[in-house]
């Protein structure tokens, strides 16, 4: 397998990975138990995207590798996910801002992966937007209500959106692997998706009568999960998520 | 559609969906195709949700069932695309789920309504139409939370996907 081709799968199902790991600690700790549900829904539906990425790589890799392989035994550095999705949950206005940026994210970008070169992409790609439609929407309602919500709701809204803003820009910063691969698979173009992304969100936040633009609109961006540069918070996740192969290598239950 | 040898078919219809104990996997139409030379048999199955815990056990189930009936060599392959919509649901399989107490989809996917809150959803165990969507996500992926607003009972329903 062509190791620009490892590198970009890596990315997509990291990606899935860790935010559905992230909205997973919300299992048994929802403000209400629909939303509990729901929350544990949209993980799994992100942790079966993951597999199904890291499943496709053992089988091209091959050498004894399975999908657990992935997960379980890379160390942070090999991690290739946006930074977005590794921060902490905070409350429940701080998780629907994130959870808003990266489903309307997702939601565009599997619209395009799905006419990439690459049929096992395109596959997962045309099964997961149907499931990210229903986050979207999800998310989207949710910041809608706390931000036309009461005095105390819309602040704590509009506060999360600030927060995360700045985590954004990377979803459509393109990596030295995404550039290279762009062409020849067809892959989604990442100016396009910010423009189609950009009207989602300035809608939702219409909506939801919240400040938008913000003032930090065109201001710096963090960077750097894509190629493995990440915040202290991965290596929390990882320690967590891990310490059942670390301990006990190869264990099955 | 897809054709299943009928021989092959008759066993299969004995597996059911660990989480929806009325449906046989033929009901929800999740096996894409079975290929039967001379007893060597390949079967496709599709996952109706990415992350549905009960593919492995379901793989496991049909080898169980495929095996009591004499069938040595099987092979059982997941595929993604083209991916799994309840317009692969048989008709049998709706009923089944209306009298189980689960609303079954209201309507093909091909005609989708631009606003899904204008669905009309009966409730299963008054026929009443005058319910509300709880929640979106039910008990599992595939179902959302209803209420009743006649007979105050809450249901699940399997949403159109």
């Amino acid at each position: 397998m062509h190791s620009d081709l490892k590198q970009y799968c890596l990315q997509l199902a990291d990606n899935s990975l860790i935010h559905g790991h992230r909205l997973s600690e919300w299992c048994g700790h929802g403000p209400i138990l629909e939303v509990d549900m729901a929350l544990s829904n949209i993980a799994l539906d992100n942790i079966g995207a993951a597999r199904s990425i890291y499943a496709f790589l053992a089988e091209q890799e091959g050498e004894g590798k399975t999908e657990d392989y992935y997960p379980y035994t890379r160390d942070v550095r090999e991690f290739l996910n946006v930074l977005l999705v590794e921060l902490p949950n905070g409350d429940f206005a701080d998780t629907m801002a994130k959870c808003l940026f990266f489903d309307a994210y997702q939601f565009y970008f599997y619209t395009a992966l799905k006419q990439c070169n690459d049929s096992t992409l395109a596959a997962i790609a045309e099964k997961s937007l149907k499931e990210v439609t229903y986050h979207l929407r999800f998310s989207s309602e949710w910041v809608i209500r706390l931000g036309d919500g009461t005095e105390e709701s819309k602040e704590n809204m509009q506060r999360a959106i600030s927060n995360f803003w700045e985590y954004t820009g990377e979803l459509f910063q393109p990596s030295a692997i995404e550039t290279s691969l762009q062409k020849t698979l067809q892959l989604p173009d990442l100016n396009l998706i910010r423009d189609q992304w950009m009207e989602k969100i300035s809608e939702v936040l219409q909506e939801a009568t919240l400040s938008f633009p913000l003032s930090s609109e065109k201001g710096w961006f963090q960077q750097g999960g894509k190629t493995g540069i990440h915040s202290e918070h991965l290596g929390f996740i990882l320690a967590d998520l891990q310490f059942m192969q670390r301990a006990y290598p190869n264990s099955e239950w | 559609m897809v054709t299943i040898p009928a021989h092959i078919a008759a066993i299969l219809e004995q597996v059911f969906d660990p989480e929806v104990p009325v449906l046989s996997i033929l009901d929800l139409g999740i096996v894409r195709s079975v290929e039967d030379r001379d007893g060597q048999l390949k079967i496709i199955i599709t996952p109706t949700y990415s992350g549905c815990p009960a593919m492995q056990t379901i793989a496991t189930m049909i080898r169980l069932e495929l095996s009591t009936h004499g069938f040595q060599h099987i092979i059982i392959e997941e595929q993604l695309s083209p991916a799994w919509t309840t317009d692969w649901m048989t008709e049998s399989g709706k009923r089944k789920l209306q009298e189980y107490g689960i609303a079954p989809p209201q309507y093909s996917t091909k005609n989708n309504p631009t606003n899904y809150l204008e669905v009309v959803v009966p409730c299963p165990q008054c026929s009443s139409s005058h319910t509300e969507l709880i929640s979106q996500f039910g008990s599992t992926s595939c179902k959302a939370l209803y209420r009743c607003l006649d007979c105050k009972e809450p249901f699940d329903y399997f949403k159109c996907h």
